[in-house]
């Protein structure tokens, strides 16, 4: 019972701040309710057992990430976004195809029964050092090729954020 | 003790607001973030699954998809530094052409 009051507090902080990010206009409030959804989500994880990934969520996507973006709502001075013709025919067309969606989504899960297991804290079976073991021995090879994905991705930001004359320069120097 | 629909719920409303802000939104960051939103809505969906087949597979794939989502959130956010550079514009409906 007590699970499930903490599951819905936490869900509908979750919803509320996915909402909110729909609804307001500013970027900076979109960011903000976004670094709220992440923060209930991790406490969602918790609920389930699962510390590591509770912990990762935290750090990666409520930091990280979400530094990330504020930097760069900052950097460009992003204001209020201003509406146009087209955002009206893509808010008649994408909120009904969003509706029918949601729809299917919500008649499979409630028609099929053996989706009502009940879960619980603690349920997950392992801890963060199965978790370590798995990740080092069975997934050793995704391991390494996701160091290699960032190391890409950290080059790729590094070019296309730095300006062209600085390119050209580097390259001058080099050739 | 909670059924795992709800959070199958919970996991599908992240996903549609996602969608929903993906297609309603004229803000290019803010599109963004709504990308970042359907990830979690799928990472959550993976950890319950987990956790009602009692297998640790599930949270290692959503280790793996936060990892590209670091990523992808990193070259996307250089991206548009990049076009604010040349448009002077946030707003998708101004960026419609590969060349200026």
């Amino acid at each position: 019972m007590f699970h499930l009051i903490l599951f819905l507090f936490f869900g509908a902080i979750c919803v509320a701040g996915a909402v909110n990010l729909l609804v307001q206009s500013h970027p900076i409030n979109s960011a903000l309710s976004l670094v709220v959804v992440m923060a209930s989500l991790a406490a969602e994880y918790l609920l389930l057992g699962a510390e590591f990934v509770a912990a990762v969520q935290v750090i990666v996507y409520a930091g990280a990430i979400m530094v990330l973006f504020l930097i760069t709502i900052m950097l460009l001075n992003a204001g209020k976004e201003e509406r146009t013709k087209s955002s009206r025919v893509a808010t008649l067309l994408g909120v009904p195809a969003v509706m029918i969606g949601a729809v299917l989504v919500a008649w499979t899960l409630l028609h099929r029964s053996n989706m009502q297991t009940p879960v619980h804290i603690g349920a997950l079976p392992g801890n963060v050092q199965d978790i370590a073991r798995l990740l080092f021995h069975d997934f050793l090879l995704p391991f390494e090729v996701t160091s290699v994905l960032i190391l890409i991705a950290i080059m790729g930001a590094v070019v296309l954020a730095s300006r062209p004359e600085a390119v050209d320069r580097g390259a001058r120097k080099d050739g | 003790m909670i059924p795992l629909s709800y959070y199958l719920m919970l996991s599908g409303i992240l996903f549609v607001c996602g969608v929903l802000g993906f297609l309603i939104k004229r803000n290019i960051i803010t599109i963004f973030m709504s990308i970042e939103l359907m990830l979690n809505g799928v990472n959550l969906s993976f950890v319950a699954f987990a956790a009602h087949w009692h297998s640790l597979n599930g949270q290692v794939f959503v280790f793996f998809v936060m990892v590209v989502a670091a990523a992808e959130a990193a070259v996307g956010l250089a991206i548009i530094i990049a076009v604010y550079r040349t448009r002077e514009t946030l707003n998708v409906d101004q960026v419609n052409l590969l060349k200026l």
